[in-house]
């Protein structure tokens, strides 16, 4: 209890902003609300005939998801930087990267976990098949994660700056895009019957990837933003 | 490591800050022992702010170094954020969380202050019966002594302090000085910077003014 | 040797030395792109498959293995700002990057240029071209973050860290590009078909590789110079050299 432990401060941390969005609760629909918006959007653009939404359907679900993980990603630094809290992760006596890893774990379970609950529904709105839906839940389960580590070095390089918003988009939608690929593709392959071991390996490939580099990233990029 | 007080310092050597290709200052000298109170004095923008940053390690000086017994504070790394606590011109306050909850935050991210439970750091500060209150519900005055209360739950030898009193009436004051008072008698340091006139009589004070 | 490496790195020097280095630099680029050329145009044979509209590929290729070969090296010189603290790699850092887009957009529009006379569009999903246009952006992203960054030293190593992040991705975002483009092509040659390398196609090709080589240093030199002036202009040397009172 009087050694500075940092499974503690992991641990803490986690519970301090899952216990603020909590307490927040209105605010944790936003992100769900967005994904289930811009995915009924579609049909009123390009035509609700099935076969065509039953094609672009994977497609268009996981463009969604980018769209509102993107909107998401502000909240995660944001509040922090705010108030002050921020500069005391820089100076405390933990690591950042982890602290950084127990804000992203935060965030996801906040805002990437609800996408994956809500999917089954946005899958039958464009009447998906079966094989289809799950295997959306799945490649959400291994993608979102992959989309709140990566978005973090975004939101970190920018959270200082007035304007970041706009310019985080920039930076993080082309380093989305593998992930768009492997995801949206395994849902149509699955759709058709075809195996999605390739795919589900190189989305764990990535997540594996982006669970070691990203906080480092992020926390480098924070130091730089505040110093 | 050790917990000898007597064997901590804090030097810098020939710092130099610039920001926004502005020189704030450079070619910065001075030594910090045990009871030593530094004082920044300066106009506003002279660099005082940019400099207790330095000193907390957020920003790497343009030229000189910065030594914690002796070691350049960028190669301790967290060793040397275990024995530092600051408060800058924000709180770190969380407006969602009880006080309780902020000190709790606090404490683990730094060496826990044996001392100090978090009731008792409360109580220090006159914060006793609002543990449970959410910071928002705070005054901004009280919200300042949640935040200076941080400086008691962690085992921190060096505080590091930006305008620590603004927000605080006479009372708040009068708690601050003691607090300083009690830190540097048991061997602490502090660097602040204020605009208020700290009246610490018998205090070893190091007065540096980034003006001149 | 040593000595002059030394003497590169620090600011006021590496002006000096540059200045010098440009006009030497400058006349071997044209030199050699204006042989590669002529070479590429009008000696190199017609190809039995594509006719001449092949040609412009002694444009595109080179053009894509720079904006390639110029990122890493941003990313590189940005690293090396980053770890040594050394403000002529940050330079070097940043002023690569509107040159690297502008190869990146010269790829683009000689690729646009090459495919309409096959498949009649003006764009075409092709794999190499999509990975262009990503690329394109990783570049605006940078330029983009170095522009609303006031402090120029805190500029560099965001933008140092971002390019590292960009330079890990690339091979990934390549390869996941390759992958969904051989997916979604039905029988259709997609890939543009450099035509089998006859000596004579080959040779004006890596001249005008030299060639945009040489572009990209007298470039980067030139505006490397602007850039120490504007970063190093409260100095002493700045003072004199510009002639303020």
């Amino acid at each position: 209890m009087n050694t500075p432990s940092l499974s503690r401060a992991f641990g803490l941390l986690l519970w301090r902003d899952l216990t603020l969005a909590f307490r927040r609760r209105t605010e944790l629909f936003n992100p769900l609300l967005f994904f289930v918006l811009v995915t009924s959007l579609f049909p009123l653009g390009i035509g609700a005939e099935p076969a065509l939404l039953r094609a672009v359907g994977p497609g268009i679900i996981w463009v969604a998801a980018l769209l509102a993980a993107l909107l998401s990603l502000d909240s995660v630094f944001r509040s922090d930087f705010e108030d002050g809290s921020l500069e005391q992760f820089l100076i405390s006596a933990q690591p950042l990267s982890i602290l950084v890893l127990a804000k992203v774990v935060a965030h996801w379970l906040i805002t990437g976990l609800p996408l994956l609950i809500v999917a089954p529904l946005l899958g039958l709105l464009l009447d998906l098949p079966t094989a289809s839906i799950v295997t959306l839940m799945l490649t959400l389960a291994l993608g979102t994660p992959v989309l709140s580590l990566i978005g973090a070095i975004g939101v970190a390089l920018t959270v200082g700056l007035r304007r970041g918003g706009v310019i985080l988009s920039l930076l993080v939608l082309p380093l989305y895009v593998p992930v768009l690929i492997f995801a949206a593709n395994a849902v149509e392959s699955a759709g058709a019957g075809l195996s999605i071991a390739a795919h589900l390996s190189l989305l764990s490939a990535l997540l594996a990837l982006a669970v070691s580099l990203s906080p480092l990233a992020a926390a480098a990029a924070l130091k730089i933003s505040l110093s | 490591m050790t917990d000898n007080p007597e064997a901590s310092s804090l030097e810098a050597h020939s710092l130099s800050c610039i920001r926004d290709d502005r020189t704030l200052f450079e070619n910065l000298t001075f030594r910090l022992v045990p009871g030593q109170i530094l004082l920044l004095e300066g106009r506003n923008g002279s660099g005082k702010t940019s400099l207790l940053r330095l000193l907390c390690g957020m920003r790497q000086p343009d030229a000189g170094q910065i030594h914690w017994n002796g070691e350049d504070i960028f190669q301790l790394g967290p060793d040397y954020h275990s024995d530092i606590a600051y408060v800058g011109h924000k709180d770190g306050v969380k407006q969602d969380l009880t006080a309780y909850e902020n000190l709790k935050m606090a404490r683990g991210l730094g060496a826990p202050n044996p001392t100090f439970s978090i009731d008792e750091a409360l109580d220090r500060v006159e914060l006793w019966g609002f543990d449970d209150s959410p910071a928002r519900t705070l005054s901004a005055g009280q919200q300042r002594r949640l935040a200076l209360a941080r400086l008691l739950v962690t085992r921190a030898k060096l505080w590091i302090l930006d305008e620590p009193f603004t927000s605080l009436d006479t009372l708040g004051i009068s708690i601050v000085e003691s607090l300083f008072a009690h830190h540097v008698a048991a061997g602490g340091m502090l660097a602040v910077t204020s605009h208020h006139k700290v009246s610490l009589d018998d205090a070893d004070i190091v007065r540096i003014n980034l003006s001149s | 040797m040593w000595h002059f490496f030394h003497q590169l790195g620090s600011p006021k020097h590496f002006y000096r030395i540059a200045g010098r280095w440009i006009p030497w630099l400058a006349v071997a680029c044209v030199v050699s792109m204006l042989y590669g050329l002529y070479q590429g145009l009008l000696v190199a044979p017609t190809d039995y498959q594509q006719g001449d509209s092949y040609r412009i590929m002694f444009i595109h290729v080179p053009a894509a293995w720079m904006s390639l070969f110029i990122y890493v090296v941003m990313a590189g010189a940005g690293a090396i700002g980053l770890i040594w603290h050394m403000k002529l790699a940050e330079v070097v850092a940043i002023s690569s990057a509107p040159i690297g887009a502008s190869f990146t957009f010269l790829a683009l529009i000689t690729g646009s240029i090459w495919g309409k006379p096959m498949w009649g569009t003006w764009w075409v999903w092709d794999a190499r071209l999509t990975s262009e246009l990503i690329l394109l952006f990783l570049y605006l992203g940078v330029m983009a973050l170095y522009g609303a960054v006031e402090d120029k030293r805190t500029a560099a190593r965001a933008t140092a860290i971002l390019a590292l992040v960009g330079v890990v991705n690339i091979p990934i975002i390549h390869y996941s590009v390759e992958w969904w483009n051989t997916l979604h092509q039905g029988p259709t040659v997609t890939k543009f078909d450099t035509p089998s390398i006859d000596l004579r196609m080959l040779i004006p090709l890596l001249v005008m590789a030299v060639a945009f080589k040489l572009f990209y240093v007298v470039v980067l030199l030139m505006r490397a110079r602007v850039e120490v002036l504007e970063r190093e202009r409260n100095t002493q040397w700045v003072r004199e050299l510009v002639g303020s009172p």
